[in-house]
């Protein structure tokens, strides 16, 4: 089992975990996992079966855009790091 | 085995110098100040084993010791060729020959007045930073993105500890939601523009700092002239707007970010230079919707999170300022309250990015392989 850290925004869409446990030798395989067991996330992060550009991807430390994107491998101690940008600041 | 150290006369050691040999003085510092080789560095005898190794990391460099008259650099010499180096040479003479024989020096400079050396003692010990260090800080101007949340740490703190110049752009006035987090300010300044409660605060901690108010919303029209005069740029805005005209007026005039944002418990911290790490453009090329990143007056924010973020924003500074030690560029830091847990993704110059890529208007010829490289 790979771990998914859940960005804050999408922890309602989990039911509060910051965590999620997924099976899956890819990214894309893991997240289809993650998608399975939180239908709501899918809508939330997808556009036409596609991971939204707006949600960066981390294995372990590394951006998956500079490795293999979706199809970046993914062992059973590594984490997945789902990471939207945030706002806030000042007010 | 004992070793032999050369020794040489001053008239020696001023050809050598001439023939590129690196000057190291290990005095101290009190000793440096009232005067010191023109081109040396300072090194005191006992630091030599702990910092040789960023002052020449090159063991077979042609190293120039010198002290005093030529104990302290005789020792030296032997703790050096005991760790290594190769070529080591320290001069056995009163260092007023070395002037006799016309070797470059440099007369002492006034750094800091007596109040500053008093007031920033503490900091002026640390050998990172010394007098000269603090001179940097008294010298540097640094403007803060927002008299807020992430703001006002980095308001208290650098101000105290001596950066000469803060400018303050924030276009707000004091209200009683700000005060569980925006220290700054407090409940004698509701209704007072946050620039003037920002300048009477950091007056009260250090009269010296200059503070420069612009009261105003940074936009695409005032950004370039807001942050032209400044060395690094805090950003601590509340919108994703904000902060891409931010990012790309600073890559053209190549100014440092030190990024901060927080969202209820949780933080992350970065530092942008333009063309030497990534920009945020790089890290976030397409912002989220707005339901996605909703600002702490929609989604909340515990009172310490920005004091976290903000301090670790401040130590950013300190070490751009100061040109020591290894900032956040490169590195994405992401705080959470909730676990105490800190965790880093690296980030990555994009080489189609927009704002700093292969094709940016702005870029100077492009050094960098076409991978994208971490800082």
């Amino acid at each position: 089992m790979s771990t998914i850290r859940i960005p804050p925004v999408l922890r309602e869409n989990t039911g509060g975990s910051r965590t999620v446990d997924v099976t899956g030798g890819t990214v894309a395989e893991a997240l289809d996992d993650l998608f399975g067991r939180h239908p709501a996330l899918r809508d939330r992060v997808t556009e036409d079966g596609e991971l939204s550009r707006f949600i960066n991807v981390y294995v372990n430390d590394r951006d998956v855009r500079y490795r293999d994107g979706l199809d970046t491998a993914v062992g059973a101690d590594d984490t997945i790091i789902l990471l939207p940008a945030m706002a806030g600041g000042s007010h | 085995m004992t070793t032999e150290i050369r020794e040489v006369s001053a008239a020696e050691a001023v050809a050598l110098a001439r023939d590129g040999y690196h000057v190291i003085d290990v005095r101290e510092p009190s000793e440096w100040n009232a005067g010191h080789v023109d081109g040396a560095t300072l090194l005191p005898l006992n630091d030599v084993p702990s910092r040789i190794g960023d002052v020449a990391p090159d063991k077979a460099a042609p190293l120039l010791l010198h002290c005093a008259v030529g104990g302290r650099s005789g020792r030296a010499a032997a703790k050096l060729v005991e760790l290594g180096y190769t070529n080591v040479v320290s001069m056995k003479a009163p260092l007023g020959h070395w002037k006799e024989q016309g070797g470059p020096w440099e007369e002492p400079r006034q750094l800091l007045t007596p109040a500053q050396q008093r007031r920033y003692s503490r900091q002026t010990l640390i050998p990172e930073i010394g007098q000269e260090g603090q001179r940097k800080l008294l010298d540097a101007k640094v403007l803060l993105i927002g008299a807020g949340a992430l703001g006002s740490p980095s308001a208290l703190y650098l101000s105290a500890s001596g950066i000469g110049t803060i400018g303050l752009v924030d276009d707000d006035v004091v209200e009683e939601s700000n005060l569980q987090r925006q220290v700054l300010h407090g409940v004698d300044r509701l209704g007072m523009r946050k620039v003037d409660s920002g300048e009477l605060t950091i007056r009260g901690l250090n009269p010296e700092t200059v503070v420069v108010k612009h009261a105003e919303r940074l936009n695409a029209d005032n950004v370039e002239r807001l942050i032209a005069d400044y060395d690094v740029i805090v950003d601590g805005t509340d919108n994703f707007d904000t902060r891409y005209i931010l990012n790309d007026a600073a890559v053209k005039l190549r100014k440092p970010i030190v990024h901060g944002s927080i969202y209820r418990w949780d933080g992350q911290i970065t530092t942008f230079v333009p063309f030497e790490g990534p920009c945020y453009r790089c890290m976030y090329p397409v912002q989220p919707p707005e339901e996605l990143a909703p600002a702490c007056s929609v989604a909340g924010v515990l009172g310490v999170l920005p004091g976290v973020i903000g301090m670790l924003q401040s130590n950013e500074v300190f070490k751009l300022v100061l040109g020591v030690g290894e900032t956040l560029a490169g590195r994405l830091l992401m705080f959470d309250a909730m676990g105490t847990t800190f965790d880093e993704v690296r980030i990555w110059r994009d080489p189609a990015c927009p704002a700093c890529g292969d094709a940016s208007p702005h870029a100077a010829p492009i050094q960098q392989p076409a991978q994208p490289v971490a800082v």
